[in-house]
């Protein structure tokens, strides 16, 4: 198994009015290829700004990240990622499809081929008859299909995802995960997954990493292994066995093994 | 001046534009609504003539109310019937509509220049305050403080500075001046408006374009700039009204010929023999705004899809 991502003593402090806050304080992490690893915790334990660091979206203070064998902003520029957030974040001027479409255009493909890479996604995520709708026109779920199409436009390796389903209720919730796993488990995609849900990361991950704040900090790191997910997955006792581990964990008394 | 103060009025009436409960109202409805708005103004000036004192109505000493005679307020009907007779009393003289109308389009045309001219320094200036925060700390000051310079002082001024301009074969023409000083105003509303507008998406669609690894130039087009177009369309609305203050007021300040600014000038003085004469070209001016209030209308339906959903 070979790493896709990690990172080594990254550490991240932001500089505010009342002094520095660390964010993340000397975290190690190595997620393997094909692997899905969610990172779990209370606000402030730092998840998303570990996550936002993968992404080159903001600087680690100290440490090193490798993402595919190359530095975090060289995997960026090279587009190793789709990301999706909490937020849609769809452009409400452009259709669904033409929101797809939106990083295959950055990167210069012709209209005709990404047109019907877009659609190809669309049906992926189950909304092919929407392809001519307005964002707008659209349920929260359905855009966050959406945003999740989009985020695979152009077949990245590896999908970092910020909460993508924490707006939304429970029953479209539960419905998107188990798209979600069939969809990482399609495309033998990496994913780095942040969730506030015990459940929610129980049941899509191989690996739930344990954070814990002030400073932000990997507590605990709970090894899953539950097979092909599917609706019995959620009532099987062994998940309820690991839903109780990871709380466990989070409450700091971790009878587990430190990674 | 009259003719100027009752011009951002007209173009109110039209500006304030139907409430977005109205939108889906056909637009001969809305036709309809504007015919009899005018009409209602047109009896309550009758209806004032009716009971107004001759003599206007006074407080302490100061006239509150204008004088109800047909010196001061003449009849509707003599005022249109003024627009059918000639201009003046030479045997060549064309009818007060085509003087009017002549006047009009004159300073329509300057009138866009400015605004054109306007525009595009609003949005340079917005692109660059939102680009180098230095310049928004450096410029926005003088951008604010560049609106609380009297008009009527700067118009002879640029007149002047015109004067001494020269590029290549080109002559600074007298028109010119008055475009330069409708763009004075009408830049403003745009820059400000432009640099709201390019700062409006949220922090994630802005980092999702980074993750993209699109360059400034693709962030402006694709995300930035549709994203100002509703803060765009409003100050484009004012930027066009003021336009036409700005090009109005700079005629007369100018005395620059052959725009509705100086033939609202010229009738009033003729205005104690032929009163209904100045109401036509204060009507000129009110047209002027109505026709660029429909042009910036136009505009903001052709871009209806850039506005957010309700």
């Amino acid at each position: 198994m070979t790493a896709f991502v990690s990172l080594s003593g990254v550490t991240k402090t932001f500089r505010g009015r009342a002094g520095d806050v660390t964010a993340l304080s000397d975290v190690d992490l190595t997620v393997t290829a094909g692997e899905f690893v969610t990172l779990i915790g209370p606000s402030g334990c730092g998840k998303s700004t570990l996550l936002r660091v993968v992404a080159d979206l903001t600087a680690p203070t100290a440490g090193t990240v490798t993402v595919n064998g190359k530095t975090a902003r060289q995997a960026r520029l090279d587009q190793d990622y789709g990301i999706a957030f909490q937020q849609a974040g769809l452009m409400d001027w452009r259709t669904v499809v033409r929101n797809v479409e939106l990083p295959l255009e950055l990167r210069g493909w012709d209209r005709r081929r990404r047109r019907e890479r877009a659609l190809e996604l669309l049906e992926l995520v189950g909304l092919p008859d929407f392809a001519g709708a307005r964002p707008a026109e659209l349920s929260g779920g359905m855009q966050q299909r959406v945003a999740i199409a989009r985020a695979l436009a152009t077949g990245p390796k590896l999908l970092l995802m910020d909460e993508p389903f924490g707006a939304l209720d429970e029953m479209t919730r539960e419905r998107l995960q188990a798209e979600l796993a069939r969809i990482a488990r399609e495309s033998g995609a990496t994913v780095v997954f942040v969730t506030h849900s015990i459940p929610e990361a129980v049941y899509l991950s191989d690996r739930v990493v344990v954070m814990s704040p002030r400073p932000g900090r990997v507590a605990a790191v709970v090894a899953v292994a539950l097979g092909e997910r599917t609706d019995d997955t959620r009532e099987a006792p062994e998940f309820f066995a690991k839903v109780t581990e990871v709380r466990e964990a989070l409450r700091g008394r971790a009878p587990v093994e430190r990674r | 001046m009259t003719g100027v103060a009752a011009e951002p009025a007209a173009v109110t009436v039209v500006e304030g534009g139907p409430p977005p409960v109205h939108r889906g109202r056909s637009a001969l409805g809305r036709a309809g609504w504007f015919v009899a708005s005018v009409l209602v103004v047109c009896v309550l000036w009758e209806a004032y003539k009716v009971v107004g004192s001759p003599d206007g109505g006074s407080l302490f000493g100061a006239r509150v109310l204008p004088r109800a005679d047909d010196a001061s307020m003449p009849h509707v009907w003599e005022v249109l019937r003024r627009f059918g007779r000639p201009e003046s009393a030479a045997t060549d003289s064309s009818s007060v509509a085509v003087a009017v109308l002549e006047a009009v389009w004159f300073t329509f045309r300057v009138a866009m220049a400015g605004l054109v001219l306007g525009v595009l320094v609003g949005i340079g200036l917005g692109m660059l305050m939102d680009r180098f925060a230095l310049a928004e700390r450096g410029l926005l000051p003088y951008v604010v403080l560049s609106q609380t310079v009297p008009l009527v002082a700067l118009a002879p001024l640029v007149v002047g500075w015109g004067g001494r301009v020269h590029i290549g074969s080109m002559t600074w023409r007298p028109w010119m001046s008055v475009a330069v000083i409708a763009a004075y105003l009408a830049f403003f509303p745009v820059a400000v408006g432009v640099l709201r507008g390019l700062r409006s998406p949220s922090a994630h669609s802005v980092e999702l374009m980074r993750s993209f690894s699109a360059s400034w130039w693709q962030t402006f087009r694709r995300l930035r700039l549709p994203a100002s177009v509703p803060y765009l369309i409003p100050a484009l609305r004012l930027a066009a009204a003021s336009a036409v203050v700005g090009a109005i007021v700079a005629e007369i300040s100018t005395g620059i010929r052959g725009g509705i600014g100086r033939l609202v000038i010229e009738y009033s003085r003729e205005a104690t023999s032929d009163p209904a004469k100045v109401w036509t070209a204060f009507l000129g001016a009110a047209l002027l705004g109505l026709v660029v209030a429909g042009l910036v209308a136009l505009l903001d339906a052709g871009l209806a899809r850039y506005r957010p959903a309700s």
